[in-house]
C-alpha cells in the first residue's frame, strides 16, 4: 500500500468541544476515501483538517499527528501544503470573474504569467474537470452566470489547475441537481486516475457508487473504515450497521 | 374582507410617507434651483470651488487610506480581543463627536501647535479625521457582505492571505467602499463649522494646499450669514449641489469601469 496522508492518534477541538477523538487512518494513492456519518459527527472537521483549513476556526487546537508525503502537515507551511492538497466546496463558488480568471487564479499566483501556458493550463484543466465543452465558447464570462453543476465543475478544474495530489471534496454535490451530481459522480471515477480523493457525503448511494474505501464516524469518532463493498455489506460494528440501514442518523 | 381593507390602509399610509420623503427633497432642491439659477456668477465662484476640490482630494487623500486599511485590519486580521474593542468604540466615538470640537481641536493643534496657520491643508487634516469612522465603518461592512467562501476558495488554492484580500474580498468589496468615499465627500463638501475654524475664509484663487481658502459651504455660510448677498448665496447653494452631484457620479463612474475591467 502506498500511503499519501497519514493521519495518527489525532485529537481536534474547537476551544474546549473535542471534535475528533484519537483518529488513525491512512489513504491510499489514487483511490477514493469516502467519509460518512451523521450530521456533527466530525467528518468535515477532519476533511478541513487535511489542508489546514482548520486554521480558519475559532481556537482550534489539534493533538496527534498527519503526514503528507512523510512530511508533518503541521509544521509545512500551508500555502505550500494547500496547493498539493486542493479542496472543492459544498457550496459551489467560484469567483465573481471570468471562467478563465478562475482557472487562471492559482497558476497566476504562482507567477506564472505567460499568456500561451496560462491558455494551456486552463484549457487541460477544464478538459480534465469535463466540463470544456460546455464553457470553451464563453471563457470571458462570469462563472457566475452558468448553471450550478458547472459551477462546481469551474471549482474542481480550479483546484486541478494548481496541479494537486490529493482532493478534498467536502459534499461536493450537496447543493445540486441528480443530472449534475452524475456528472461530477462521473468525474470523480475519472480523476481518480490521476489524483487521490478523499470525499465527504451525507448520500450513502454516493459513498457506496464512488468510493473504493468508506470511513464511518460517529460523534468524533472514527468507528470503522474498509473497502466500501464491506462495509455496506458486511460492516463488523453494530453501530455502521444501524447508520447504513437507515435506523438512525 | 377586513384584512384586505387594513391592508389598503397601510399601502396607502406607505405611499403618502413616501411621497412626503421624496417631495421635501424636491422641494429643497425645486427652490434652491429656482432662487439659484439666475444669481450664479461662476467667475466669482471659481475661488471657492477650487478650494473644495483641494479640501476634497486632500482629505480623502489622507482619510481613505488610513480609513480602509484600518477597517481591512479589523475585519480580516484582527481576532477579537480587547484591543480591537478599544479601535471599535475609539471610531464610533469619533464619529459622534460635533463638527465645531473638530475645528476647535484642527485650531489648537494644526494651526498653533504644527504652525500651519489658517490653510487649506489645516483643514483637509481636521476634516479627514472626521470622516474617518465613516470610511472604516462602510469599509467594514463593504468588506462583510463578502461571503466567506470567496475567501476560503482562495485560501483553498494555496493563496496567501494578502492575495486573497487584494484579488478576491477587495475587488468584491469595491462598491460599498465606493459608498463610503461618497459620504466622505458629502461630509467634506458640506461641512462649515470645522473648515471656517481650520481652513479660513480667504477668499482668492488658492495657489498651494498652504494657503487660507474659503470652501463653498463657508462662502455660502457668510455671504448668507453677514447678509452680503442673498442672491449669490443661492447660486453658490446650487453649485454646491451640482459638485456634490458630480463628484458622487465621477465616484461611481471609476467604480464600474474598475468592474468592468475585471469581468467581461
Amino acid at each position: 500500500m502506498n500511503k499519501i496522508i497519514s493521519i495518527k492518534d489525532l485529537s481536534f477541538y474547537y476551544g474546549d468541544f473535542e471534535a475528533l477523538k484519537h483518529i488513525n487512518l491512512d489513504v491510499t494513492k489514487n483511490e477514493v476515501l469516502a467519509f460518512i456519518g451523521p450530521s456533527g459527527c466530525g467528518k468535515s472537521t477532519l476533511l478541513r483538517i487535511l489542508n489546514r483549513m482548520s486554521d480558519l476556526a475559532e481556537s482550534p487546537r489539534v493533538k496527534g499527528t498527519i503526514t503528507f508525503n512523510e512530511q508533518d502537515i503541521f509544521t509545512m507551511d500551508t500555502i505550500e501544503l494547500r496547493k498539493k492538497v486542493g479542496m472543492v466546496f459544498q457550496k459551489p463558488n467560484p469567483f465573481p470573474m471570468s471562467i478563465y480568471d478562475n482557472i487562471a487564479y492559482g497558476p497566476r499566483m504562482q507567477g506564472i504569467k505567460k499568456k500561451a501556458e496560462l491558455d494551456e493550463i486552463v484549457e487541460d484543466s477544464l478538459k480534465k474537470a469535463a466540463i470544456w465543452d460546455e464553457v470553451k465558447d464563453k471563457l470571458r464570462k462570469n462563472a457566475i452566470s452558468v448553471s450550478g453543476g458547472q459551477q462546481q465543475r469551474i471549482c474542481i478544474a480550479r483546484s486541478i489547475a494548481m496541479r494537486p495530489e490529493v482532493l478534498l471534496m467536502d459534499e461536493p454535490t450537496s447543493a445540486l441537481d441528480p443530472i449534475s451530481t452524475s456528472k461530477i459522480e462521473d468525474l470523480i471515477s475519472e480523476l481518480k486516475k490521476q489524483y487521490t480523493i478523499v470525499i465527504v457525503t451525507h448520500n450513502m448511494q454516493q459513498a457506496a457508487r464512488i468510493s473504493d474505501r468508506t470511513a464511518f464516524f460517529l460523534l468524533g469518532e472514527l468507528v470503522e473504515v474498509d473497502d466500501t463493498q464491506t462495509i455496506f455489506n458486511l460492516p463488523k460494528h453494530k453501530k455502521t450497521e444501524d447508520y447504513i440501514t437507515g435506523r438512525f442518523g | 374582507m377586513q384584512v384586505k381593507y387594513k391592508d389598503k390602509i397601510t399601502f396607502t399610509v406607505l405611499i403618502c410617507i413616501s411621497l412626503i420623503t421624496i417631495g421635501m427633497l424636491l422641494w429643497i432642491l425645486g427652490y434652491i434651483f429656482l432662487k439659484g439659477f439666475g444669481n450664479i456668477d461662476l467667475v466669482k465662484l471659481v475661488p471657492p470651488i477650487i478650494a473644495t476640490l483641494y479640501m476634497v482630494v486632500i482629505g480623502l487623500g489622507i482619510a481613505a487610506p488610513i480609513g480602509i486599511g484600518a477597517a481591512i485590519y479589523l475585519n480580516e486580521y484582527a481576532k477579537g480581543g480587547r484591543f480591537v474593542r478599544g479601535i471599535r468604540f475609539a471610531t464610533e466615538s469619533l464619529a459622534a463627536v460635533p463638527s465645531i470640537l473638530f475645528g476647535l481641536f484642527g485650531m489648537m493643534f494644526f494651526l498653533t501647535s504644527l504652525k500651519l496657520g489658517f490653510s487649506i491643508l489645516s483643514g483637509a487634516l481636521t476634516i479627514s479625521m472626521m470622516v474617518l469612522p465613516t470610511l472604516v465603518k462602510t469599509t467594514e461592512e463593504a468588506l462583510k457582505t463578502v461571503p466567506v467562501s470567496y475567501r476560503e476558495g482562495s485560501l483553498a488554492l494555496g493563496a496567501s492571505k494578502f492575495a486573497t484580500i487584494s484579488r478576491v474580498v477587495l475587488p468584491n468589496a469595491l462598491p460599498g467602499i465606493l459608498t463610503g468615499v461618497v459620504l466622505g465627500t458629502g461630509r467634506i463638501v458640506g461641512e462649515t463649522a470645522a473648515i471656517y475654524l481650520t481652513a479660513g475664509t480667504m477668499y482668492r484663487l488658492p495657489a498651494s494646499p498652504l494657503e487660507s481658502g474659503r470652501t463653498l459651504s463657508v462662502h455660502l455660510y457668510l455671504l448668507a450669514k453677514e447678509g452680503i448677498s442673498f442672491e449669490e448665496a443661492y447660486g453658490t447653494a446650487l453649485i454646491l449641489l451640482l459638485v456634490i452631484l458630480i463628484l458622487n457620479l465621477f465616484t461611481y463612474f471609476i467604480g464600474s469601469k474598475l468592474n468592468k475591467s475585471r469581468v467581461k
